[in-house]
């Protein structure tokens, strides 16, 4: 089990650097635009929406590094935090709700 | 499938709060049964392959992206509670580190992704691939069916979820508070974005791996069978 897990870890690796291919579709995803796209569209922002779309600023917006110019760079250093980040979390819910051993 | 915050009421919110909510409880319980430590880091890997799936978003006809989730493929590995708790585990640290899906839509995006998605694709796997032995391309064939039917009862679940806003939700003179997008357009917008690449995309993905696990590693597909964890 071991073996095959690290080998699904270094295919995850690729994913996170093949992730800037995720960049080349321009546009958002439906119902994902920001604020001010509604301006344009609508001539107006529903007001609830831009009452609660600042809600949270994330510290790694939209898979970016800030201060970081590159967009692909910035993308793979996101995909690989979020990875680690992922992995944790999980780990940590595992050890709260698994068994102790097989 | 990444709702933000605002398009959403936060009365909306709190209902899909409370409805994603038992499942979670629930999903805990089940997961303790099943899951072992060996076990935990095929939950990480399958968690964190959810995570960077949905970095890939593919063009959809019309200038919008969408992409894959991963939600069946994890279900069909470790059972759809476990994919309930991997999937709401790679939502919120999008949500919390990247600003992808909002803190208050987070119920909503659980409920979509993170329930509706994996459990509706792992029922159709099970009709799919019965119990064919593992070899079977009942497994593959299925899980990719699975994961096209599984992403798109989820995405309708968010259209809808959009489109209820602005008949529940506006000001006095009709103006839209949030999502301004009625059933008419939320349900077209998101199905054909789904039905047709993030549709093809998750069925590639959870076929595809399924077919690799089947070759290569194909007792990672018979590890958590919940009959043989609680034995």
């Amino acid at each position: 089990m071991r073996k095959e897990i690290k080998m699904l870890w270094i295919g995850i690796a690729i994913l996170a650097i093949l992730s800037p291919i995720g960049l080349l579709a321009s546009g958002d995803a439906w119902g994902e635009w920001g604020a001010e796209e509604f301006k344009k569209v609508l001539g107006f922002i529903p007001p609830g929406l831009k009452h609660f779309s600042d809600l949270w600023n994330a510290p790694l917006p939209d898979y970016t590094i800030p201060g970081l110019h590159n967009d692909y760079i910035g993308y793979i250093g996101a995909a690989i935090v979020g990875i680690i980040l992922v992995a944790i979390f999980t780990w940590i819910l595992g050890k709260f709700l698994a068994k102790k051993e097989a | 499938m990444h709702i933000p915050d605002g398009y959403l009421s936060p009365q909306t919110c709190a209902v899909m709060y409370g409805v994603a909510t038992p499942f979670w409880i629930i999903a805990a319980k089940k997961v303790k049964e099943t899951l072992t430590t060996k076990t935990v880091p095929l939950l990480s890997v399958f968690a964190a392959f959810s995570f960077v799936i949905m970095m890939f978003n593919a063009p959809v006809p019309g200038g919008t992206t969408a992409h894959a989730v991963g939600g069946t493929l994890m279900a069909i590995v470790l059972g759809p509670w476990a994919a309930t708790i991997g999937v709401s585990a790679a939502l919120l640290i999008q949500a919390i580190f990247f600003g992808d899906g909002g803190i208050l839509a987070f119920g909503a995006n659980c409920f979509n992704m993170a329930i509706v998605l994996p459990f509706v694709g792992y029922g159709v796997y099970k009709l799919i691939a019965k119990d064919a032995p593992i070899d079977s391309p009942r497994h593959w064939i299925g899980a990719a069916i699975g994961g096209y039917v599984g992403i798109n009862a989820a995405a309708f679940c968010a259209a809808v979820e959009f489109g209820i806003q602005p008949i529940l939700f506006h000001t006095a003179n009709g103006t839209p508070l949030y999502c301004p997008y009625g059933l008419s357009q939320s349900i077209p917008g998101m199905m054909i974005a789904h039905l047709t690449v993030a549709g093809l995309a998750e069925a590639f993905v959870t076929g595809g791996v399924v077919l690799f696990l089947q070759k290569a590693m194909p007792h990672l597909l018979t590890t958590i069978k919940p009959k043989e964890a609680v034995a």
